[in-house]
This record gives C-alpha cells, structure tokens and sequence, in this order.
C-alpha cells in the first residue's frame, strides 16, 4: 500500500473547500426562494411557494420577463445567421484580412462592457434607439456575436472542405451546396453557438442598464434595481427560475456538442 | 466572401467600433479640442484612488483566484477521467447562472443578518455581526468566486498538454515529487498561469455589477465612475476620459501578453 503524502492530502483538501465555495452560493438560492420568511432567515421557518406567487402575479416582473424572453429570440434568430456565416467565410477564405476581421468580430469579447455600455449609449441616443426593443435587441445581437463565430469556427475545423467541392462540381451552386452538405455536419455547433447566444441575452445586464427603459425593461435591469434597494426573496425565486432554464439550456448545448457530426 | 462577413462586420462595427470612436472623440472634444478631462482623470484625488483601487483590487482577485484554481486545475489533471469531468462541471456549474444571481446569493450568504453572520451567531463564535459585505472584502470575494473558472479553465488545458512521462523521468532520475514538480510540472504550466491571469485580471478591470451590489457604494471602482459620471454628474466628458483610459490598459495588457502566447488561448476560454 502507498503511502499518502501530506501535500496530497492538502490538494484534496483545498480543491474540496474551493468547489464548495464555487457552489455553495449556487445552492442557496433555491432555498431560500421556498423561504416563507419575510426576511432572510436561515434555515428558513416554513416551506412556502409566496415567492413564486408574487414574481407571476407581478405585472411588471412579467412585462420584464416578456421582454428578456423576445429580445433573447429575436437575438438568436438575427445573430445566428450572420455569425455562421461571417464563421464560413472567415475559414474557408483565404483573404488576409479575414485575420483581422476575425479579431474584429471578437471585440464584444475585449473590451469592457461598461465600455461598450456607455458607448452604445451615447450613440442610440443621437439616433433615438434608447427604451426601444430593436435598440436592446441590436445590443444584443452584437454582444451574442462572438459566441456564435467561436462555436461555428470550432465546428468548421472538422469539415472538410472538399466535400463542397464534390457538390459543386455535381452541379450544385455554392449556396444549396453549403445547405445540402456543410449545414448539416456543423449543425450541432451552430445550435451551441445560439443556445450561448440566448443565454448571453438573457442574462445581459451591464448594456441594459444604459440604453433600456419605459415599459422595454428586461429582466436583469429590474433585478438589478430592485437588489440595490431591498433584498427581496421574489428575486430569489426569479433567480432560481432563470439558473433552472440555463442550465437546460447548457446541457441541451453540449448534449448536442457531444454528437458527432 | 466579403459578402458574407459583412453584416456580422457591420453590427460590429456600429455597435462597438463607432461608440468606442465617440467616446474617444467625446474626451477630447466639447466646443473645440481639449485635453482636460485627461487633466482631471490623471490629477484629480477621486480618479486617481478609483485608478488605484482597480488595480488593487483586481491585483488581489487574480492571485486569490490563482491559488485556489491552480491546485484544483492541477487534481483534474491528475485524477482518473470520471472525477475531472465531475470537477470541470463543478466549476463550470456557476459559470452558467447569471451574475446576478450570483450577487444576490453572495448578499444572503454574507449581510449582517445572512446565514455566516447567522451560523457564526449560533455556535456563539460571534455576538455582533460581522461587516462582511458592501465593503470590498465583499467584493472581492463575489468576484473571486465569479472569475475562478476563467481561471481553473485554461491552466487545465494547459496541464493536460503535459506529457505525464516527464514527470515519470523526473522521477527516475532521483528526484523527489516536490522538486520534479518545481522543475518540470510548473514551468510547463506557465502559458496556462499567463492565459488564466490575463483573464481574470482584464476582466476584473472592467467589473461593474458585483463592485456596485456588493461594495455598498464605498468601493467606487473604474467602471462605476464611467456610469456614475454618465448617470448621475452628466460628465461625459470625464466618463469618456476614464473609459478611454481603462481600455487602453485593457488593450496594453492583451497587446503584451500576445508576444508571449496567442489572444486565441486566452479567448478561447471564455
């Protein structure tokens, strides 16, 4: 039997505490959401569904949830095709300035979001797009952008390009090729790259802030107003309704990854 | 192809490129040229302390979260593939809910009446209740805890790289874990520190949501005097000085760290 060494047992020991501490306030959300409590009291007195009650009895939480939900789909469904097709052309171009298109198309990624927040700001507010829905949805759509290009780039490594080729020279021109053949073996990644996308709308805060308003407020924006005055449990359950849907969403994501072709 | 690229192109264009370009021009232009919002970001007290707070705060996040990812980077890789994959989806689990929400279990975990105050009450550790949060001890531990997997995530890949032969050949050369580990495993693993830390460093830079929830308005970091010039002074001129100047560092940094290893590692991750 070998012995084990003091370091090893403190790798355990430390890893153990530092993935309790990743999740431990995961997990604490969802009980205190059942909470009776008026306050945060903990262990909570009673099991109750109050909270609940109160987000969809709520106008206002509902209105903003109707928002998230449309500005999410609307995202997906503009920043999907674009981003599969700029990943398209970028790897099977051989421009040089696809490089830096590439990098380009990365930014949302770089820099600072409250960067991009305030600059968004300032020019929606020069053409009249702050507290409209296609001014939150185009943000959106920007921002869910670099998400879609990675994933679809990933999944193009595999391809190969001959295939089209093969179609092409059948007879097929370059765009029933590209549905006929290439879609179907990079659909996964392109599903991903969406899936991340609606996720990345639906928890967009930081843009939000700045340019949303009115009656066109998404979730987050309420969410974060409210945290700022009072902790409210209704937030609690909110938050547990949004993490259960994100993480069926991610699991949808790699479910689909894993996949081949 | 051209085609193809370009209305991905243009979004990014007009909503990134054109706003940066307007802030950079809103800093230096109101009623003809001037350089004094930078006068007043680089000697007025308040700039110059957020400035500083920035970087010691993101400084702190980034060694904190350097010493508690490494050692759990380093068991995945070590571990037989079913418990790494349980431990990769540990870490990646909080990745995946929202900041937000994050925040607010971080103020039920750690406010005057939240359940450490409450547990440290109960075992009679404590009488009073501690000041955990709205301070930047709060904030620091909120954005460790978001920013650790930008960290644990790339210093994996990394370790996975390194051919476990080494270290068997360290070994049969006479040397004792400890020392192979210092001489082979650690310097092998150095792309993947870079990578981790200019990360998590670049993106605690720029954090907004946690400092402003969690750092009950006394920990005012860079990106909250970008909003507080804009929401509640109106000095957009100054909030354009500062954003110009957080982003310059930002861009300094990735600039420097992509002579040592491609922006492609460190994005990738994220």
């Amino acid at each position: 039997m070998t012995r084990i060494s003091p370091a090893r047992i403190a790798l355990y020991v430390i890893s153990a505490l530092v993935l309790i501490y990743l999740i431990l306030p995961v997990l604490i959300i969802a009980p205190i959401s059942f909470s009776s409590a008026r306050f945060l009291t903990f262990p909570p007195p009673s099991f109750s569904l109050r909270w609940y009650q109160q987000y969809f009895s709520n106008p206002a939480w509902m209105q903003a949830t109707r928002v998230t939900l449309t500005v999410a789909l609307l995202t997906v469904v503009i920043a999907t095709p674009l981003g599969v097709a700029a990943a398209y052309a970028i790897s099977q171009s051989k421009l040089r300035i696809m490089r830096v298109i590439h990098m380009a198309l990365l930014l949302p990624l770089v820099v600072p979001i409250i960067i991009t927040a305030v600059g968004i700001f300032f020019v929606y507010a020069k053409v009249g797009l702050v507290a409209t829905l296609p001014g939150l949805v185009l943000a959106n759509v920007m921002l869910g952008l670099p998400y879609v290009v990675i994933s679809v780039l990933a999944g193009m490594q595999s391809f190969d390009p001959a295939q089209e080729m093969v179609a092409r020279s059948l007879g097929m021109n370059r765009l029933r090729s590209f549905f006929a053949v290439t879609l179907p073996q990079i659909k996964s990644s392109v599903v991903a790259g969406g899936i991340f996308a609606f996720i990345s709308a639906m928890d967009e805060t930081i843009v939000a802030l700045f340019i949303s308003g009115g009656q066109y407020q998404p979730l987050t924006k309420r969410m974060f107003t409210a945290l700022r005055d009072e902790i409210d449990p209704t937030i609690a359950a909110i938050s547990t309704l949004m993490t259960a849907a994100s993480f069926l969403l991610v699991l949808a994501a790699s479910a689909r990854q894993k996949k081949p072709g | 192809m051209l085609a193809l690229v370009s209305p991905a192109l243009l979004v990014i264009l007009a909503l990134i490129v054109l706003p940066v370009g307007w802030l950079a021009w809103q800093s230096i232009y109101h009623d003809g040229f001037t350089l004094e919002n930078y006068r007043r970001v680089f000697t007025e007290d308040i700039y110059w302390r957020s400035f500083a707070l920035t970087f010691e705060i993101s400084l702190a996040v980034t060694l904190i979260a350097l010493l508690l990812g490494y050692p759990v980077a380093y068991l995945a890789n070590a571990l037989p593939k079913g418990w790494s994959i349980l431990i990769l989806a540990l870490v990646v689990l909080p990745f995946w809910t929202s900041v937000l929400v994050r925040a607010y279990a971080w103020l039920a975990l750690l406010q005057r009446t939240g359940v450490i105050n409450q547990l440290l009450r109960y075992l009679e550790l404590i009488s009073e209740p501690l000041a955990l949060v709205h301070n930047t001890f709060g904030t620091v531990v909120a954005t460790v805890h978001i920013l650790l997997p930008f960290m644990v995530l790339p210093l994996y890949a990394t370790m996975q790289k390194i051919p476990g032969d080494l270290m068997q050949a360290g070994a049969s050369l006479g040397a004792s874990p400890s020392l192979t580990f210092c001489r082979v495993f650690l310097p092998l693993s150095l792309p993947g520190v870079l990578a981790g830390c200019t990360m998590v460093f670049v993106l605690c830079l720029g954090f907004y949501i946690t400092p402003e929830l969690l750092g009950g308005g006394r920990t005012v970091m860079v990106s909250m005097l970008v909003s507080r010039n804009v929401e509640l002074y109106n000095q957009f001129g100054a909030a354009s000085a500062v954003a110009v100047v957080l982003l310059l560092g930002v861009l300094l940094i990735f600039f420097a760290v992509s002579r040592f290893i491609s922006l492609e590692r460190v994005l990738g991750q994220k």
